[in-house]
């Protein structure tokens, strides 16, 4: 479990990146921290391995502060995925992937075995594992991201804008991804996006933070969808928008869901279980 | 010919000892260089002063300095030290700035992922910074390899002997030859030290042809 307490971050002499924030996060579940730029989501997100460290408050993770723990053995406990990858270019892939398991001591034999392992878990063929980061897709790269966030097989996986940089069809692939390396595992997730569909999709439980490090409003995608607590979180979910306001139709013997203005949201899955829900 | 054909032991000679007096001011340059770099790049504030007053060192001129340094270092007129230590204060001088701008060239991302991994700060400068700040890092110390190479020439007029000796002694018994000798085994030692240079860059970051390609 990982707990913020009323904590708040000052840049120099900015204001405030984090305001007084109070959090509880859930164990073996995903946590998204979700709201538009410069709204402290990935500051927050940093304080728990201590990359940034708060101006006042603490962070606890199972009720221990991290303040109290040596950085760079706290870094190695945790896992850490970013955008564009965050790969070492001048290490091969199953180089980078045993990173941490080698920064920690174990044998480079024995962590390159676990290393393939883990590149077909986050499906890579092992062909790739002697190729550079550059050699391969964006795509790939991210995978890479994972598996190498994981290596270490920590408790916590901390991830920031893991899949912003890529192409709509292969963000679809690795959320789907994601979601099905997550059922396995069971890792404590905390994931920064933007995307609030993508919070929605990922997010056992979303934190919607608005501009001058608030939080605006956490609970389950369908609880804040219910019942957002104001204009803001409304708005931020889409809730007012149309493409949000779905209704069913029959056509040519298909029950299909449209939206507000008539467009073809998907199909309405057959009570039998058969059809396809989007 | 002529000339060539009759001395061409001596020119060998010439050409070792004239490798061997290079060979020094680079690496120890390299050696120096590396710490003030990276303090200059760690710290803007010291960074601020450290990089133009090294690169004023480069100004001063080289007949002068070769001349000063045996009373600043108690060392005979003679000695190579005080030719090993000008041109690698010459080194020094090129190389500071050179390392800024090596580090200063890894992507800020890689940095920051290698934060996040666990890499001590110790690990983070050989395992990430120093290989990735490499491909500059390497082109400046072409330069520095070339220019060493060509400045040992003149240690020769301070009395270090080296190829420089072909061209004092070429002009004054008028044997133009000579003097081509020494200058065409000058820009061939050059070319070797940058071949060298080049080769060790691909054995040692095969990660930056890759990129490329």
């Amino acid at each position: 479990m990982i707990e913020f307490r009323s904590v708040s971050k000052r840049y120099e002499s900015d204001a405030l990146a984090v305001n007084n924030i109070s959090l509880t996060i859930a164990p073996r579940a995903v946590t998204v921290l979700v709201g538009p730029s410069g709204c402290g989501k990935t500051t927050l997100l940093r304080m728990i391995n201590r990359m940034v460290e708060p101006t006042s408050g603490q962070v606890l993770i199972d009720d221990v502060d991290v303040a109290t723990r040596n950085p760079v053995q706290l870094r190695r406990s945790i896992g850490y995925v970013m955008q564009n990858s965050g790969l070492m270019p001048h290490r091969t892939v199953l180089d980078n992937v045993t990173t941490v398991p080698v920064l920690q001591g174990v044998s480079r034999k024995v962590a390159q075995a676990h290393g393939l392992e883990l590149l077909a878990t986050v499906g890579l063929d092992a062909a790739l594992a002697k190729r550079y980061p550059s050699q391969l897709s964006g795509g790939q790269q991210q995978r890479v991201g994972v598996a190498r966030g994981l290596a270490a097989d920590p408790n916590i996986l901390l991830m920031d804008e893991p899949f912003g940089a890529v192409d709509p069809i292969v963000r679809r692939e690795l959320q789907g991804e994601l979601s099905r390396i997550q059922s396995v595992l069971a890792k404590t997730i905390v994931f920064v996006t933007h995307d609030i569909d993508e919070a929605f999709l990922l997010g056992d439980q979303v934190v919607i933070l608005r501009e001058g490090g608030h939080v605006a409003q956490q609970g389950t995608p369908a609880e804040l969808l219910a019942n957002p607590v104001d204009d803001f979180v409304a708005d931020f979910i889409g809730r007012g928008d149309e493409s949000k306001h779905l209704s069913i139709t029959e056509r040519d013997g298909t029950r299909l869901v449209v939206d507000a203005r008539g467009r073809v949201a998907g199909i309405l899955a057959a009570e039998d279980g058969h059809g396809l829900a989007q | 010919m002529d000339w060539l054909n009759k001395n061409w032991e001596l020119v060998i000679g010439l050409s070792g000892v004239h490798i061997g007096l290079s060979i020094l001011p680079v690496v120890v340059g390299l050696a120096v260089a590396l710490p003030l770099g990276w303090v200059a790049f760690r710290y803007k504030k010291i960074g601020r002063f450290l990089v133009p007053a090294s690169g004023l060192l480069y100004t001063i001129p080289s007949l002068p300095l070769f001349i000063a340094l045996p009373i600043i270092l108690g060392t005979s007129i003679l000695d190579p030290t005080n030719l090993i230590v000008g041109l690698t204060i010459y080194a020094v001088a090129l190389l500071v700035r050179q390392i800024v701008d090596a580090l200063g060239s890894v992507n800020h991302a890689v940095r920051q992922a290698s934060v996040a991994m666990g890499y001590s700060p110790w690990q983070r400068f050989w395992q990430v910074d120093l290989p990735l700040a490499g491909p500059v890092l390497l082109s400046g110390l072409r330069v520095v390899s070339v220019s060493t190479v060509s400045l040992v020439s003149i240690g020769s007029v301070i009395g270090v002997t080296s190829l420089g000796y072909l061209f004092l002694n070429g002009f004054k018994r008028g044997i133009p030859e000579e003097v081509l000798v020494g200058v065409i085994a000058t820009v061939i030692i050059a070319f070797i030290f940058d071949g060298v240079l080049v080769l060790l860059g691909r054995l040692l970051m095969p990660w930056a042809r890759k990129a490329q390609s």
